[in-house]
Order: C-alpha cells, then structure tokens, then sequence
C-alpha cells in the first residue's frame, strides 16, 4: 500500500494548483505537489521526488544518494578479492 | 371466379419469392430479436457473421472435422470478457482467437478449427459488432485457422458489458507426443520467450482508472509458429504454458504442484520492460502475477537448452527469451525465487485479484 | 535505473554484508526491531534476512497501519459503504481486512459500491465526477499519508465539494514506539527507523530512543542497501558502546522533516484522547480525528457508525506478532488456519503485514542461514 518511490519531475502544471506530472522508470503520472510548496525552495523540473499514494512528499537529494552508495561501495577495500570473485561469476 | 383463383395464385407465388429473399439488416443496434433464432436473427447472421467467416447457415448446427491417422485431437475452450475491449496492441476479437489457438498450441496441437458463441448486450451498435466479427475473421485467417460454426445470443440491456464470447478450438498433434508434468525433470530448464507482464498492464492503463501515461502495448499474439520453431529445433520440450491470469507465478507453482517438483526461478534473469517494471513500481504489483497473452514458457531438458534458446530467439515473437530457472528436486510444490542480492524468496500463489478482467 | 535504484547494486551488497559479518563476530544474539512494515515488504521482497549472520535477528514491528485497524473499524467501514448513495473508496490492501462477518471484499459482492484508489485525489475526482453521489474515503496510514489526506480534504473545500467525507484511521509513530519501548515482553537492541514517516516529522523526533530508553536507532531508506547498510551502523554502534540516533536516508529525512506537511496536518487534525490497535490494545493519543473546523468531512460524524469493539478470535495471536513478542510461524494458527486466502487477522492479510511477508516469501528460508566468512 504505501509504497514510496523515487520520480522525476517532468513538467509543473500551471495551469492547475499544485500539479506536477512525474515519471516513474519511463511511466508517467500526475503528481499532486502541495507538500514541496516552499517559496523559498521551489520544485523545478528535473527534481527528484519522492512519490506516495500520487503525492510528492519529499525531495530526493542526488548528492546524498550518490554519497551513500558510494560510501557502501568504500567499503572494505579488502574484500576486494571477494567482489571481484563475484563479478567474474556474473559476467559468466 | 378463376380470375380470383389466378390473382390469389400470383399472389401466393409472390409473397413465396419475397419470402425467400435474404433478410436485410436494417437494425442500428442490437435488439432481443436478433437473439430469437427468427428472422431478425436470420439477418444478423446472413449480414454480419457468415460473410466474415465464409460460412452457410447449416454451419450454424454443426461443422463436420476431418482427423489425420495416427494424430489425436486436442480441444480448449476459453470465455473472454476483458474490459475495456480495445487497448494498446490488442482487442477482446483478437484475444479471442489467439488465447485458444494458443492453450492448443502449448499443448503441443497444430490448430485448426474454431467456433465462436456470442453473447450480445442489447443495446450494442452493429458497426461495432460487425468490425468485431471483421477482426476476429482476419486473426484467424493470420494464424490459419477456421472457423467453422459458432453461436449467437442477446441477452437485455445491462447484461454481458457489450458482449462475451466464447472460443473453443480443436487441433491435432501426433498420438505419440510426450508433453506434460509427469516428463518434467529435477534439472530441467525453464524458458520464457520474452518481456513479462506486457498485457496486464496494457487493459489496466486502457481503462484509465489509474491515470497514467506509459508505453506498454499487450503482447496479444498467436504463439503457434513460435511452438512449431521450438518443437522442430531437436530440443526436449517437456512441458510448455501460455502465462495469462496469474502471470508466470501461477503457471510456475501449477507446474510444481503437478509435478510434485520444485522450481527455481532466477530474479535477475527474468526479462520485464522498463515501462511494465514502472507501472509496477508505481502501483505495488509484481510482474510474475501480471497476465501475458503471447508469451510461451517451456520446460526443457538442460542438454538441449540452448537449441531450445536459439530456436525461440530466431522467431519474431521470441526476440528477448531467456532462461529463467530450473526444475528442482528440493522443496516440491514450491516455486523459490532467487533474489537479485543472492537472498531467497518463495513465490505463491496468487491470492486475490490484483487486476479483474484481463482477459 | 537511477541512482536512487542504484541501491540494489548486489555487488555493493556484498561490501556492506562482509563488513556486518565482520561486527557481528564474537557479538551475542542482537535483536534488531524495523518497525515499519515497508521495511518488512523490503526484507522479505529480497531475500535479505537470510543473508544475515545467525546471531543477528530483525524483528517485525507494528508499523503496518493496514495491519492494526481492529475488527470493529472495518465493521464501521462497511456501515457506511452499506448506506444508500454511497460510494466507498478505499487503498487495494484494506479489501481483504476482516471484520466482525464480512469483509469490504465480501461487502462489495453484496452490493455495495466499493471502489479501490491508489491516491486520496482520485477520490476526490470521483466525487467531482458523480455529485449525486455521497464519496466516502477510507483513509488509513502513518504520518507518511496523513498530509495527502490533509491537503485532498483542504482541496475539497476549495473547491467547494459537498459530497466529499473521510472515515480517518490515521495513527501516530511516536505513540506506537514507545508502547513497543514499555512492552515487557521484548528485549530490543536497537531500531531500524521508518524513513518515510521520517521525511514528513524528521529525524529528532526519534531522538527519545536512544537518549531515553537507551537502544540505538537508525532512521532508514528502504532500498536493500538501506537496510543492509543501516543493520551495519546497528552493529556498529553496538561494538563501540555507542547509543546514537543515526539517519541513513539522508537523501529523502531532513532533521526537520518537511514543516508544510506538518503544518497541514494540524491544520485539519486532532489528537484522539485514545484509539484501539489491533494487538496492542488502547494507546493515548495515537491516532487523529478531524478537527471541528473540518466536521463537514468527517464520516464518523455524517454516519453514526456502531463503533462496536470486537475482540480479536481467541486463536489469533496478531497482537504478539505485531510487537514482535513472537515470530510469524511461532503463531499458532500461522499457515494452517490463518493463511492469505483465509487470513484470520490482519498480518495475513496486508502486503507489508509480517505474517504475510514470511509466508508469502520467506517460507523457505528455515534453513541455517548463510555465514558470511570475516577475514
């Protein structure tokens, strides 16, 4: 039920209050965006969103994203062996 | 006195011509008496159903099959009620036809005959019927198949949703085709001939409940050819389904319970377009429960996989096949998910309807 | 895939899952809570506790808002969706939750026009759409979908909609955790923390945790790597004596979490002086009713609904699932008389529910878990 996922701003609606469309993985959807009205802060197209039951409820920060992956892939740079282990399987 | 008698004569003789004469359709819309079995009847078949299908009116009672020695003939029926009727890469006339010819082909049959039953809303427009009728004649002449006798009904104003109809389709294999669970093997493979979860998220986007904008097109297609390629190719095919209702999940786990087998199916090689996996995404749905209308998978030797793969991806409709999964001995009657992180998950069988009247 | 989906890399899952080993080692058995039942879903959808080491245990929590609505709330639900002109628009997972008798599932077939949404807007269109109609709107979540609800009701008075109601089953995190925190019968050691109620209230509010009761918590994405990675800062906070709030889910929780979605629920809610949980009893000030502002939208008000408490069957062992007191297949009646086509109580039944998620996908997993060798 409230499943919350990442979407891509792709037009801002004028016409309508508070209406963005967004795009999920290629699938595009209205998304209400009441809830990232912040003058000082507003929504532009190419943001980031996070999506609940069609409402926009937080910006997704690319830099954060990028960051935690990219501490998650710092990890244990001795296990090195074990990951490339594991990629040439994949590649298999 | 004879004068009478010749006039009453010419008369009879007239009315008796313009009795004979064909009834024309003159109806706009369907009405109770084009259900009766009389005249209107009469004009609706003559008008719309036996010039489409190039058929006589005794074929209304029965058609009469020729059967090759040393074959046996294998019979489906299938009902069709998907709502809306038309969506992206697909209607319910050409689902009609390519839903039964495929349950014959996975059965290992050629087919070759069909009869269609209608049942008729009052109410529904003619043109609409008639381009109906048009539809389901060119999908079956596209695949070869007859169709060779049928039947229509009307029922009133608010039943049957426009119409239903039923297909039943016969055809004909070898008598000494071995396919079913009892062949399927511990170390099997399983192939599925390409992208997951097409169709239901077509007539679910087709209904415009949900809003959403995507490019997902059904898969509506008569996999026959597809069958013959594969069966020809030198492989071992112990088992094949079309994945409808349910998706891939429940023709999985009705092959593992039949069986008294497990399967093993691999997350990471499941194929799903990027627009199908969206619409998923966006709305909490797996796309191993989403129908499909012309997607094969097949249970085949693990020698003759790559025959089987290699004919599969040589046909049109089989670009993107993949090897799914195997056929265990562990955990019969459970189908087990290998996650993409390595992690393990069962898959069920479906529970619910996630999306009524898809097919 | 974006970067967000990124965090399904299972190579970079390997990286986190090594390091964990290498914690885990030589630590006693730890008891991880994740509250949230998205966090469930996560865990089960890929397979991720069995890649654990065995003396790390995730413990499901009650945060599934589908999973705690008692018997006697569904029984109101179909009250009103039974009244003349009304059309009932409810999430997908509230069909099969059971009542007294029926279910909105069952309702439906009997007659009563129910309908499934994915969003609180489309109620709304519909209301628009049929203004002979009386719309009536389950509303049901965390603070993650209360100000959906909020804003689609402000909504409606601009634009002036008369035939626009809400039941509202909205209920608070904060209230819920700390009845897990006073529950005798568990034994945490620390909290994996709902992310998405996070982006709406913040990180502090969560601060109480480790500052008051001492456990750990870690406010979390819901990615495989979220859960993995916050497991890890679990685990490490353990080894180091630290007891800290952390937040992995930077990317989506600001500290203050987003002050327009807070506003708008106070704007058009209250605080109920109490509420019943299914399982957990009577909790003070865990759920919201519609300010007196906002009557006009309140079913509860237009239909006097029975509001009659029904008891939980006697062999349903919900409640002690869902504080995480015992494990799905510890209950009873798991699998046997409480399955998903026959689910007695509401674990079964929603798609993050606990009982739901194991047997839906984790089935098979009683085997030992996988050891992930520690150099």
């Amino acid at each position: 039920m409230c499943v919350g996922i990442p979407a891509r701003v792709v037009t801002i609606n004028n016409d309508r209050l508070f209406s963005a469309i967004v795009d999920v993985d290629g699938v595009r959807r209205e998304a209400n965006v009441a809830l990232l009205a912040d003058p000082a802060d507003p929504l532009r197209e190419g943001d980031w969103v996070l999506l609940h039951v069609g409402f926009a409820m937080s910006k997704l920060d690319e830099e954060e994203a990028k960051s935690t992956l990219e501490f998650i892939r710092s990890l244990g740079s001795v296990y090195d062996e074990e990951v490339n282990a594991l990629r040439g399987r994949n590649s298999a | 006195m004879g004068h009478d008698a010749a006039d009453r004569e010419r008369l009879h003789a007239r009315i008796e011509v313009w009795r004979r004469r064909p009834m024309r359709l003159h109806d706009e819309v369907i009405t109770s008496e084009h259900g009766a079995g009389g005249k209107a009847s009469q004009a609706l078949l003559n008008s719309v159903v036996f010039p489409a299908f190039e058929m006589a009116g005794a074929a209304m009672d029965g058609a009469v099959l020729q059967a090759t020695p040393r074959h046996d003939l294998v019979m489906s029926t299938d009902s069709f009620v998907v709502t809306p009727r038309r969506f992206p890469g697909g209607s319910i006339a050409r689902l009609a036809v390519n839903g039964t010819i495929n349950d014959l082909a996975v059965m290992g049959a050629v087919p070759h005959w069909l009869s269609i039953a209608f049942v008729l809303e009052e109410g529904l427009p003619i043109d609409e019927f008639r381009d109906t009728v048009a539809e389901i004649a060119l999908a079956a002449a596209e695949a070869g198949v007859g169709i060779v006798t049928g039947d229509t009904k009307v029922v009133g104003r608010g039943a049957a949703d426009g119409f239903y109809v039923t297909t039943t389709g016969i055809g004909m294999r070898p008598d000494d085709m071995k396919l079913g669970p009892s062949e399927v093997r511990p170390g099997d493979v399983v192939l599925v001939s390409g992208n997951i979860g097409d169709h239901g998220i077509a007539v679910l986007q087709a209904r415009g409940e949900l809003d959403l904008v995507s490019d997902v097109s059904s898969d509506c297609a008569a996999l026959h050819t597809l069958v013959r390629d594969l069966l020809t190719s030198g492989a071992e095919v112990h088992w094949m389904r079309d994945p409808t209702r349910g998706g891939v999940a429940s023709s999985m786990n009705e092959l593992a319970m039949d069986a008294e087998l497990g399967v093993r199916l691999i997350e990471a090689q499941i194929p799903v377009s990027r627009p199908a996996n969206g619409v998923c995404e966006l709305l909490g749905l797996d796309p191993l429960y989403v129908a499909n209308e012309g997607k094969l998978l097949a249970v085949v030797s693990s020698e003759t996989a790559d025959k089987a793969l290699t004919a599969l991806k040589g046909h049109e409709l089989g670009r993107n096949s993949s090897v799914i999964g195997v056929i265990t001995s562990e955990n019969p009657g459970i189908v087990v998910l290998e996650t993409l992180f390595g992690g393990t998950r069962v898959v069920d069988m479906l529970v619910g309807d996630p999306l009524p009247r898809i097919c | 895939m974006s970067q967000f989906t990124n965090l399904r890399d299972p190579v970079a899952a390997r990286k986190v899952l090594a390091r964990i080993a290498e914690l885990a080692t030589g630590q006693p058995h730890r008891k991880f809570m994740e509250i949230c039942g998205g966090h469930t879903h996560s865990i089960y959808r890929h397979g991720l506790e069995e890649l654990l080491p065995q003396n790390i245990e995730l413990v499901h929590g009650p945060g599934c808002p589908v999973c705690v609505i008692p018997m006697g709330r569904i029984d109101d639900a179909i009250y009103i969706a039974s009244q003349p002109n009304v059309t009932f628009c409810c999430f997908g997972d509230m069909l099969r939750v059971p009542g007294g008798k029926l279910n909105l599932l069952e309702a439906r077939a009997r007659g009563a026009d129910i309908r499934v949404v994915y969003s609180p807007m489309d109620v709304l269109a519909i209301a628009e759409g049929e203004p002979h109609r009386d719309v009536v709107f389950l509303a049901v979540g965390f603070e993650t979908t209360t100000p959906s609800t909020a804003v689609t009701v402000l909504e409606a008075r601009r634009r002036k909609l008369s035939n626009y109601f809400v039941m509202s089953n909205h209920i608070r995190i904060i209230p819920a955790i700390k009845a897990i925190l006073n529950s005798k019968d568990l034994d945490l050691d620390g909290f994996i923390g709902p992310g998405h109620v996070g982006t709406v209230i913040g990180n502090h509010p969560y601060e109480f945790v480790a500052s008051e009761y001492g456990k750990p918590f870690v406010t979390a994405g819901f990615e495989p790597l979220d859960i993995l990675e916050s497991v890890m800062r679990l685990l490490a906070q353990k080894a180091n004596g630290r007891c800290e709030l952390e937040n992995q889910y930077t990317r989506a929780v600001r500290d203050a979490g987003n002050p327009v979605a807070i506003e708008v629920i106070d704007k058009v809610f209250t605080v109920r002086p109490h509420f019943q949980w299914r399982g957990l009893g009577s909790i003070e000030h865990s759920a919201l009713m519609f300010r007196d502002e906002f009557a006009e939208f309140d079913a509860e008000r237009r239909y006097s609904v029975p509001g009659v408490q029904i008891a939980d069957p006697k062999a349903c062992q919900c409640g002690e699932v869902l504080r995480g007191a015992i494990r799905p297949w510890e209950c009873k009646v798991f699998g046997t008389a409480c399955t998903p086509e026959t689910p007695i109580g509401t674990c079964m039944v929603s798609s993050e529910g606990a009982c739901a998620a194991y047997y839906n996908y984790g089935r098979f997993n009683k085997a030992p878990r996988i050891p992930v060798k520690a150099v």
